[in-house]
């Protein structure tokens, strides 16, 4: 076992982890943080997308132990008290959940998206951005719009 | 997945050492790659060695005409680099069309070329430029690299430090691409280089290689005239759920024909 250290939702947290423990299984099982999903396991789904040092990974390809010092966001750190995040918001106004399982790596890719595109986004760059982001119930089309209405949110307008 | 000991290391020479130490031990890179083949349990080595640390892997730069990238470069950053983009656009197209922005942000060149899975995108970019691998050890030319399906010259204890491409007149990539993973069923890299033309095939067959018929057809210009009356030979094809070998081998000459008209 090794001990393990990094930021989460801005906290410093620490935890003890064997080499093979995957980053998803320390956010879920060490820390409690179950907003992060796992799908499939094998890298295709993006249930799992969390933000790495700024960047979207999929947590179930990283070990726990790679993430050591890092800065690492989840689903959970996006909303305050004030209120859910803009992409957040733009998800449920857009109905771009259903069951909801996706939705978690959803928003953690759509912000990345933002990041590197900026607010005002076509459907063409959402879908083409979105493509490892599988959502088992099919509910693409309100995916995409609530991306499209989260980053222009984002950017106050 | 089985255990492992985790070495995180600082420099190539720190990871040599630490795999010479291994009773049978593994790099990994990006792990986009390594981590779903040890969780499928077809790899469980005795030490993992991280490379994610070496700094001096992380070079991209353009010297004496050539643009170097080193094997920690990921696919994203290969994709967004200013300097890849000025220099051989085609290859970072080919990076930031690698499976999906989270992959990208991992994964990595040496990985990629490493791993030489026959779907791979940059084996084709590799070969029809004429690229040159330096390893820990050696520099390997580009056809000597990939030897057969998941194989390549590397020795256990070397490593990918970088991949050197000489700077084209004219290239380009063509992926005929699965569309749930993004690999390529099949994907042509035609490069004109020293006025050289080339290319660089991979998807199509167990080992990423040089179209030499296609080539042979192209007469050394970037003409496509020839390329429907080049008879492939299809018994060397993949066939697979999603292409058969006819299928493949008609791929080849439609992705080298739009590589063409893109070249020019
Ligand atoms: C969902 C998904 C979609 C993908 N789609 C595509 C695609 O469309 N096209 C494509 O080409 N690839 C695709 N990939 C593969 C991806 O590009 C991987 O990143 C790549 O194959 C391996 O790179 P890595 O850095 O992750 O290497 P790792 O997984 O860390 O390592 C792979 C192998 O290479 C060895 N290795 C790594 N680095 C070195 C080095 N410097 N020297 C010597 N050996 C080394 C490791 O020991 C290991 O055996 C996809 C992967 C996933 C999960
Ligand atoms: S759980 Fe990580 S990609 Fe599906
Ligand atoms: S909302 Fe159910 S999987 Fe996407």
């Amino acid at each position: 076992m090794s001990t393990v250290s990094m930021t989460v939702n801005g906290k410093a947290v620490c935890g003890e982890v064997e080499s093979r423990t995957l980053l998803v299984q320390f956010l879920r099982e060490n820390l409690g943080l179950t907003g992060t999903h796992v799908g499939c396991d094998t890298s295709q789904c993006g249930a799992c997308v969390i933000h790495v040092n700024g960047k979207s990974v999929k947590s179930c390809t990283m070990l726990a132990i790679q993430a050591d010092g890092a800065d690492v966001t989840t689903i959970e750190g996006l909303a305050d008290e004030a209120g859910l995040h803009p992409m957040q918001q733009a998800f449920m106004d857009n109905h771009g959940l259903q069951c909801g399982f996706c939705t978690p790596g959803m928003v953690m890719s759509a912000l990345d998206i933002v990041n590197r595109n900026g607010n005002e986004l076509d459907e063409s760059t959402v879908r083409k951005e979105l493509e490892g982001n599988i959502c088992r119930c099919t509910g693409y089309h309100n995916i995409v719009k609530a991306v499209q209405a989260g980053a222009k949110a984002m950017g106050g307008s | 997945m089985y255990e492992f000991n985790y070495r995180k290391v600082d420099s190539v020479a720190a990871a040599v050492e630490a795999m010479q130490q291994a009773e049978d031990g593994k790099f990994v890179a990006g792990g986009q790659t390594m981590l779903p083949t040890m969780k499928h349990r077809l790899a469980s080595p005795s030490d993992l060695i991280d490379l994610g640390g070496v700094a001096e892997l992380t070079v991209v730069n353009v010297e004496d005409g050539n643009l170097t990238v080193g094997a920690m470069t990921t696919h994203a950053a290969v994709a967004a680099s200013a300097e890849v983009q000025r220099a051989i656009p085609a290859l970072a197209r080919l990076a930031g069309n690698i499976g999906d922005p989270a992959v990208r942000n991992r994964g990595t060149i040496g990985g990629s070329i490493a791993n030489h899975d026959p779907a791979a995108d940059y084996p084709a970019a590799v070969i029809a430029l004429g690229a040159t691998v330096q390893t820990s050890k050696r520099a390997i030319p580009a056809e000597e690299f990939f030897t057969g399906m998941f194989e390549t010259a590397l020795e256990e204890d070397e490593i990918v430090t970088s991949v050197s491409f000489p700077l084209p007149e004219a290239a380009a990539y063509m992926k005929f691409e699965n569309p749930a993973s993004r690999y390529a069923i099949v994907g042509v890299f035609v490069a004109k280089t020293g006025g050289e033309v080339r290319v660089g095939v991979t998807g199509a067959t167990a080992c990423a290689h040089r179209g030499l018929l296609l080539e042979e057809a192209m007469g050394g210009e970037l003409d496509a005239s020839g390329i429907d009356s080049v008879e492939l030979p299809v018994e060397q094809m993949n066939s697979d759920i999603h292409a058969s070998a006819e299928y493949r081998a008609h791929l080849v000459k439609v992705m080298t024909k739009r590589a063409v008209e893109a070249c020019r």
